[in-house]
């Protein structure tokens, strides 16, 4: 099928009469049954899909269509949708039907978007290569050797396979970042609170954010630009309006920081290097002012990371106990037994990993030294971080220490699996906006994404920033 | 007499009460409550704790726990940070509770609670905290299952936790009537102990006289009525210094009353309890409580029953047993006002409520809110009185038939029933002449000096006059018209 880059592309088809909707959507339905293999999607809702291509197809000739008509999407399997299983790749919420739709969904679909269906992930969001869905690994559409990356993975291989043309995914750590690095994407973390939680399925509350995966900074915006914005039901997310993101920057210099620990980090892929070098002379060619900052800090950012989420986490899967909802052990026999052996049953090993240290950094006698210590932390990167954006206006970075790496290389050493995050979580302590976008490929042509990060709320302007590097893409 | 034991000993007691806020909706959430609806009925994804639901402010729980704090003499935090509680049941369905820990939005504040006989007692309220309830369990409705009901999940609570200042059931009684008396004037409760809406837990310990250190604190939980509460703190003071004495240590634990017995049984010791995990609440942010706010809250606060009771008893020159009636309820305070509003006779107006108005509700069973009458027609009665178109006795009848028309005024009443006092002297001189004239002996008897005839002459007149004779005029003549003879 024609490889649309940008939302633009479709709704020029669109119009000329090059296309139809219903046309697109089967196209879609097409690739995903002969992607199969990859595993990204977890369940595809094409009757659904199909009619609602009809009903848009109508609209577009009666001239009423909204700004997403013929916009086929896929949600990762953490975000509602309103009579719709949503399980976050878990067993414990296997067969569970979501009775209402997140914001963002609900506000695709007034624009006329088509949800084609769910999406692989890690389980909960929790994971950096999509091993730990209970439904199986999702393999890299360019390498099927070699992982997605997560959490979101299935988002990202939909996007990179074109079973859909973008995808939401949700980024606490990186989950969409990383991802979008390894399949040549672009992935995208808005500030904290500028798209409403309300729907998602909470991993960790004050890290946790919806974002899109897209080819194009154009339709990152465009989807920015619909599902933003303040929503009663979350009341983290930013009251002030939001919605304006597209923003030019014309030739205006920019002042780009780049950390120089990320680069001197033992680890680092060589050609991973070479790209990010590769786009610091491009922008000091551009005129743009680049330079190389230092941010001990960044040492504790893992650390800090882990112990917040996972109090976090511990607490927010607390409600899958095999009561009300979801999977209830067979060999339950009273009130213990129903939540231990339905929670033993029902979550995977990364998910009960995470419980139990964020059970135990919340434990009395331990909270101190671990939660108060991380949030002290958090607060200290945060400062740092503001003290950077008073001298610059963007911090660059390689998104992840490497290329997509093999399926099962670092599944049994979760320390090396959590160092994948390392570049990515940063943005999620402080709440910023970041941006991965593709920018080269490694001698395994293997896709690298570089992170550009901006200050808090400055999303339109890192939009702008990014189109005016013009990464490479697919 | 040798010492008693139990005078040997001091008692230390703290209670905590959960009151349920009256708002229109939960604390977290839009759903409504009402006390008694069919089971599970009153839920949405959020109290039912779905996936990727969250929390929202509700600022009439805010209001709520400002109002109590404000009539408890508290400080109010400026900002309220809201944290989890963790814990696994049944019927708690995020597996966390919304609550607040560190900050609550009350502190340092008292009340003062009325003794026999003594002066009035200062009680420390250590701090007023916003959570939300939990669902409720039901042991009893199936033989093999418990039952789960989760209306109540999410339904605002305050929980007033006061200072170790009681020294006894009694003590205790007298709080809980405070604080009840205190919900219901603000309106932020129904203060309605059997259904649950006010629940109160009380930590008891008991140390040696003149000892600085408390002794070893034990929970009581599960008292339904305020008399229970008092009956289990005695029970349970008893029963430490006996142990005490018995040489036996207290263990901190949780106990539950058996109201049956009146005895009190371990539920859970402490050694085992549960590690509740506080850490702030991410979803909901901080919310700031301005002066503007507070002072908006102050504006719509009724008068409380203490600055009445100061009113009534100096303003008014009640004496404090009817203030204390006339204030037991906002509502009767309200209406007692409002009488006010139409006569100057405050006196008058409390004994109608006194006797009269609270009579006629007793015997109704009524509740003030249901009484027929409005307070400018009891104002009317009192005015008939006090221009001395009716008697005091003709008044009770024009109550009683008010009472079936309240639509017509205590004058027209009056009228209907003949019960307008006659204060014509030509038409009363015609009573006392017909009197007089019937009993020629009986003046001789008054003209020899036998002056209390009066009387009797007066109820001749009075008889005459089927009641209508206005007394006070009708005596002078009567006695004018003797002397004339």
């Amino acid at each position: 099928m024609e490889n649309y880059i940008s939302y633009s592309q479709i709704s020029e088809a669109l119009n000329s009469k090059k296309t139809t909707v219903t046309a697109l959507v089967d196209q879609y339905l097409q690739n995903i049954e002969s992607k199969k293999h990859l595993n990204a999607f977890l369940e595809v809702w094409a009757d659904e899909a199909k009619a609602a291509a009809q009903q848009i197809d109508k609209k577009i000739a009666d001239g009423t269509a909204g700004k997403l008509a013929g916009m086929v999407i896929g949600i990762k399997d953490n975000i509602c949708y309103k009579n719709h299983k949503v399980s976050a790749s878990s067993k414990i919420i296997e067969n569970f039907t979501s009775l209402y739709s997140a914001t963002a969904v609900e506000r695709l679909l007034v624009e006329d978007a088509i949800i084609i269906g769910r999406l692989n992930c890690d389980e909960f969001a929790m994971g950096a290569s999509n091993e730990n869905s209970a439904y199986g690994t999702v393999l890299n559409d360019f390498d099927n050797t070699k992982v997605s990356g997560g959490s979101s993975g299935g988002t990202a291989v939909s996007v990179q396979a074109q079973l859909c043309h973008a995808a939401l995914g949700s980024d606490t750590g990186g989950s969409i970042r990383q991802p979008a690095a390894f399949t040549g994407t672009f992935g995208y973390k808005p500030t904290y609170g500028t798209i409403s939680r309300w729907g998602l399925i909470a991993y960790a509350s004050s890290f946790d954010i919806i974002g899109p995966v897209t080819k194009s900074v154009d339709d990152t915006q465009l989807l920015l630009s619909i599902m933003a914005g303040a929503d009663e039901y979350d009341a983290t997310a930013i009251q002030e309006p939001t919605n304006d993101f597209s923003f030019d920057l014309g030739t205006q210099k920019q002042r780009i920081a780049y950390i120089q620990e990320t680069l001197d980090m033992e680890g680092v892929q060589p050609e991973v290097k070479e790209a990010t070098f590769k786009l610091i002379e491009k922008l000091k060619a551009e005129g743009h002012i680049v330079e190389a900052i230092s941010l001990p800090e960044l040492s504790y950012v893992i650390p800090v990371y882990y112990t917040l989420t996972t109090a976090e986490a511990s607490s927010n899967l607390s409600r899958y106990a095999g009561m009300h909802y979801g999977l209830r052990s067979k060999n339950a026999v009273d009130l213990e037994t129903t939540i231990r052996k339905s929670r033993t049953e029902g979550f995977g090993p990364e998910v009960k990993r995470r419980i139990m240290l964020g059970t135990f950094v919340l434990s009395s006698g331990y909270y101190d030294a671990y939660y108060t210590k991380a949030q002290k932390v958090r607060r200290v990167v945060a400062n740092k971080t503001a003290e950077i954006f008073k001298n610059y206006d963007f911090i660059l970075s390689p998104t992840t220490p490497t290329t997509a790496f093999k399926i099962g290389e670092k599944s049994n050493d979760p320390i090396q699996m959590y160092l994948a995050d390392i570049f990515t979580v940063h943005a999620n302590i402080v709440g910023i906006p970041a941006i991965s976008f593709p920018y080269g490929n490694d001698n395994e042509n293997m896709p690298i994404g570089l992170q550009l990060m901006a200050n808090h709320k400055q999303d339109a302007k890192l939009l702008a920033m990014v189109k005016n590097i013009r990464p490479n893409i697919l | 007499m040798s010492e008693s034991i139990y005078d040997k000993y001091e008692t230390v007691i703290g209670l905590e009460v959960h009151t349920q806020m009256l708002t229109k909706s939960k604390a977290y959430c839009a759903d409504e409550y009402e006390y008694g609806a069919n089971p599970n009925t009153q839920v949405s994804p959020i109290s039912l704790g779905h996936p990727g639901t969250l929390p929202k402010h509700n600022l009439e729980v805010v209001k709520y726990a400002v109002k109590m704090g404000l009539a408890c003499n508290c400080t109010i935090a400026e900002w309220q940070h809201y944290a989890r509680k963790n814990y696994f049941y049944a019927d708690l369905p995020k597996g966390y509770q919304i609550t607040q820990d560190k900050t609550p939005i009350c502190t340092n504040g008292f009340i003062e609670i009325k003794l026999k006989d003594k002066e009035p007692k200062r009680i420390g309220i250590t701090r007023i905290h916003m959570e939300e309830d939990a669902g409720k369990s039901m042991h009893d409705q199936d033989v093999y299952n418990t039952l789960i009901d989760l209306n109540r999940a999410g339904v605002p609570l305050i929980e007033i936790v006061s200072e170790p200042d009681m020294k006894n059931g009694e003590e205790a009684y007298q709080y809980l009537t405070e604080i009840k008396q205190l919900v219901k004037y603000l309106d932020i409760c129904d203060g309605n102990m059997e259904e649950g809406s006010l629940r109160c837990d009380a930590n008891i310990s008991v140390m040696l006289k003149g000892s600085k250190v408390f002794g070893t604190k034990v929970e009581v939980k599960n008292m339904n009525s305020f008399r229970n509460v008092q009956k289990a703190i005695d029970y349970e003071v008893k029963r430490q210094i006996e142990a005490i004495e018995a040489g036996k240590t207290i263990v901190m634990e949780t106990r539950s009353f058996d109201a049956q017995k009146g005895t009190t049984f371990t539920l859970r010791s402490k050694e085992g309890a549960a590690d509740y995990r506080y850490f702030p609440e991410p979803d909901l942010p901080p919310l700031r409580v301005t002066q503007a706010f507070i002072d908006d809250v102050k504006q719509q606060m009724p008068a409380l029953p203490k600055a009445l009771f100061h009113k009534y008893t100096t303003e008014f020159g009640l004496n404090e047993y009817d203030a204390n009636v006339l204030i037991e309820s906002k509502e009767i305070a309200n209406y007692f006002e409002q009488i006010l509003a139409f006569t100057k006779n405050i006196k008058a107006a409390a004994n109608w409520m006194m006797t009269s108005v609270k009579a006629y509700l007793n015997e109704q069973a009524l509740h003030i809110t249901d009484f027929k009458l409005q307070p400018k027609q009891i104002a009317e009665i009192i005015a008939l009185i006090d221009g001395g178109k009716v008697s005091s006795s003709a008044a009770q009848k024009v109550f009683a038939a008010m009472i079936e028309k309240p639509a017509e005024s205590a004058e027209n009443i009056a009228q209907q029933l003949n019960l307008i006092q006659e204060s014509n002297t030509d038409e009363l001189q015609k009573w006392i002449d017909e009197a007089i004239a019937a009993n020629p002996a009986k003046v001789a008897e008054y003209k020899a000096g036998k002056q209390s005839l009066v009387g009797m002459f007066m109820g001749d007149v009075m008889k005459l006059s089927k009641g209508k004779a206005d007394p006070k005029i009708a005596s002078k003549l009567v006695k004018e018209t003797l002397d004339k003879q």
